[in-house]
């Protein structure tokens, strides 16, 4: 998956033509994109597996997917300012607890609303204590989570305990937002995919799964992508916000208030993960219920980093991060098992690489993990659900191993700065 | 000179005093807002920790919290951030219970096997966090966060019935099996009502003075400081970074394995689906409030868990025990910003007394100049 060349590092004092790492522009991202559905595809195909690439499998990858992308997308926010925020899962914590409360009683619009002011609150928390008394990044942020935690379930003891349907771990239930099925293409999509033809199927699988059931709210999560790339890499705005997390000093001596672009950042990204918060309840399940974020903000941060603190990567992660959980949750374990054989293939391509590279030695490693892997495949005919659980976590740890040099964060993250006192 | 150190002193016992002033007048405004009593809840708290039993629980919590800080303490001293407390600390706990009822040796010899494996287990977790930052430059703050999912993963895993665990008729719950008698620490019985102090809480205090000892009294520790204070300063005068970072990492996860064995060898004497979580998390709280000093450490062990176990009586009165948690997580934030206040001040302070200093010794020398024309 990782596509990155090696001249990250090398260019990085230069500044770019196009945004983001060399390589990943919007056309390569639809050229792999274009590559893994007609691998996915050939693995469907050989295992049988027909539902990796329904209709509803996708649908369920999106919407999976939408919360651990807007935590991500807070996450690239905060850092892209250099502010670290590990309190992405307390902030998305407030926006579910925020987005039920508000959304059960006044309608799931001002939930959504709601949701982002609850994360916002968090994040300038976060601002205050870092940005201004300059403490650690990574305390607050797990102070912030501690709080959020204890926080939310102090507040359920009066709301939802005695609100009517809801008790001191669960909120009433919030009227859905308006689903959105694009007639006549739906079907012929759903028809199509029925047929299970090699490729054909599949991305009839995919396009029918982004128009069937689509909530308004994840158009709207959706076009945060594209629009903050557009925000953060074209407008000078983005570029001064971006040169707070590059080289503050050298921001502040061009007149930029780095604290209050930092200060902008952070509240933007606890509300980002707020909405991340407020999808979950409001979207997701219809509920808020305690615990419910169950660590995605720390997967949207995971997300975050797998996209090399690039909107598109982070979208790219996600979006893998979705679907893994989707398979799982969808007749799971011969899905999953099916993602061995395309891990095993995707290995063998690796290996093919290296060996154009002269890498003699990965090539072999990366060999006998594929054979493992094809034996695995052969042997078993599920995967354990615990697995696909660590999956994300795993991939992003594989991920940081094999390519840590390469990822490139911005320069001055999670440093301390105070106003006027640049070396 | 001596002037100097008192005042250091007196800031020192500054940072913990505000916030914990801070943190319980904000406590106050929240059940203000909230519409119940702003004092009540903490008298009842006092009230319920009179209560011999409630101390009893209150020191052994406080044990273990305390071994999660020391992990954590290690780490912070050498600028390393283990989050990965709580995942090193379950996956120990877990493997060590696994251990402890597969197999049946003599009394001491069944409790040192039992904590070696959760040492060597949750040095084996972190370790994989440190070999990635020495070899792959990779953040152990990202890698120990993966590892915790990874570890709660892995435990559900292990523990299915298929695999290692066991189920106990008659229950939804899910263990690893009994460990022997002879594999249960002795503890220091308090009387009936009161219950037992777990043995292995004096071996969390005997850990507090090795902590001491090592990282104040030996060539190791001073190493670990010195990379930690300046990681390029300590490697100029000889000392292996990328060594030390490993080495700490796995200590700090060996400690982190110790932490869940007041439980497992003084009550639980297995694991099981509802072993304490989080442990490591309230571990950091503890070592920053207790500012990496073993002596603090054990005060802040203690306050926090003051504040879990005598909020449990607070639901009988009515009011909400969540307020603990709140109060927690009040603390950690007044505690960090008060720490930084109150180290800006001193900074300030001896900037100030060095320049005064310097103009003085400046002006004598002026005079000098002035008298020698």
């Amino acid at each position: 998956v990782t596509t990155t060349t090696g001249t990250v590092a090398a260019t990085s004092g230069k500044p770019r033509k196009r945004g983001g790492r060399p390589g990943l522009t919007p056309s390569v991202l639809l050229l792999i994109i274009a590559g893994a559905l007609a691998l996915v595809s050939l693995v469907r195909l050989i295992s049988g597996a027909d539902d990796i690439t329904s209709a509803g499998q996708v649908a369920g990858a999106l919407e999976l997917a939408i919360p651990i992308g807007l935590a991500g997308l807070g996450g690239l926010w905060a850092e892209r300012a250099g502010v670290v925020n590990i309190g992405l899962e307390g902030m998305m914590i407030l926006g579910t607890w925020f987005g039920a409360w508000a959304g059960y009683q006044w309608g799931p619009w001002t939930g959504v609303l709601f949701g982002i002011i609850g994360g916002a609150l968090g994040g300038l928390l976060h601002a205050v204590v870092t940005v201004t008394f300059g403490v650690n990044h990574i305390v607050s942020g797990v102070a912030v989570n501690i709080l959020a935690v204890g926080a939310t379930r102090y507040l359920s003891e009066f709301t939802f305990d005695t609100a009517e349907g809801g008790s001191s771990k669960q909120s009433p239930r919030i009227d859905a937002i308006t689903e959105i099925t694009v007639p006549g293409l739906s079907d012929w999509m759903h028809d199509l995919q029925a047929r299970h033809w090699f490729l054909v199927s599949d991305l009839a699988g995919v396009i029918g799964g982004l128009v069937t059931g689509l909530s308004l709210l994840t158009v709207v999560a959706l076009l945060l992508v594209p629009g903050t790339w557009w925000l953060l890499w074209r407008t000078p705005f983005g570029l001064r916000l971006r040169s707070c997390g590059e080289n503050p000093v050298a921001a502040e001596s061009l007149g930029v208030n780095v604290y209050r672009y930092k200060y902008v950042a952070v509240v933007i990204s606890g509300g980002l993960a707020g909405l991340g918060g407020a999808f979950l309840a409001i979207v997701s399940t219809g509920i808020y219920q305690e615990g419910q974020t169950g660590g995605r903000g720390y997967i949207g941060l995971a997300a975050m980093i797998f996209g090399n603190w690039m909107p598109g990567g982070m979208a790219l992660g996600a979006g893998l991060f979705g679907f893994t959980d989707s398979l799982k949750l969808r007749g799971g374990a011969e899905n999953v098992h099916a993602m061995l054989l395309l891990l095993a293939i995707l290995l063998v391509l690796v290996v093919a690489r290296q060996l154009h590279r002269r890498k003699y030695l990965p090539a072999v490693l990366s060999a006998a993990v594929a054979a493992l892997l094809f034996v695995w495949y052969g042997l078993t005919d599920q995967v354990p659900s615990q697995f696909v659980d660590a999956a994300p976590y795993v991939t992003t740890l594989l991920v940081l191993a094999l390519s840590a040099q390469r990822l490139r964060m911005p320069k001055a993250n999670g440093l301390p700065y105070r106003k006027g006192q640049g070396a | 000179m001596k002037k100097f150190d008192r005042d250091r002193l007196i800031l020192a016992f500054a940072g913990p005093a505000l916030a914990l002033v801070v943190a319980v007048v904000l406590t106050s405004v929240v059940l203000l807002v909230s519409g119940t009593n702003p004092w009540e809840p903490y008298r009842i708290m006092f009230e319920s920790a009179s209560y011999v039993d409630v101390q009893v629980l209150i020191v052994n919590q406080a044990g273990t919290y305390y071994l999660a800080a020391l992990a954590v303490a290690v780490g912070f001293r050498m600028n390393l951030f283990n989050i990965g407390v709580d995942g090193q600390y379950r996956l120990a706990a877990m493997m060590a219970a696994l251990v402890g009822a597969a197999v049946e040796l003599p009394g001491p010899l069944q409790i040192a096997l039992i904590v070696i494996v959760a040492m060597l287990v949750g040095a084996l977790w972190s370790g994989i966090a440190g070999i990635l930052k020495t070899t792959r430059g990779v953040s152990e703050v990202v890698s120990t966060i993966m590892l915790n999912s990874i570890a709660t993963s892995l435990v559900a895993w292990l523990i299915l019935p298929k695999n290692f665990g066991v189920q106990p008729a008659g229950s939804n719950n899910l263990t690893t099996g009994d460990i022997p008698e002879s594999g249960w620490f002795p503890g220091l019985d308090m009387g009936v009502e009161a219950g037992e102090i777990y043995g292995f809480t004096f071996v969390a205090a005997a850990c507090g003075v090795i902590y001491w000892f090592v990282l104040a009294r030996t060539r190791f520790g001073f190493d670990l400081r010195a990379t930690g204070a300046s990681a390029s300063a300590a490697q100029a005068s000889g000392v292996d970074a990328k060594k030390m970072i490993l080495t700490s990492m796995l200590v700090s996860g060996g400690i982190a394995g110790l932490a869940g064995m007041p439980t497992l060898l003084g009550d639980a004497h297995t694991y099981s689906l509802d072993f304490p979580t989080g442990i490591g998390f309230t571990g950091i709280t503890i070592a920053l409030l207790g500012r990496n000093n073993p002596l603090g450490i054990a005060f802040s062990a203690l306050l926090i868990a003051f504040l879990d176990k005598s909020s449990a009586s607070l639901d009988q009165f009515g009011y909400e025990k969540e307020i603990a948690t709140i109060m927690q997580g009040l603390i950690v934030i007044s505690v960090v910003v008060s720490y930084e206040l109150v180290r800006r001040y001193g900074l300030r302070r001896q900037q100030q007394k060095v320049g005064e200093e310097l103009a003085a010794g400046g002006a004598l020398k002026t005079e000098k100049e002035g008298a020698a024309l």
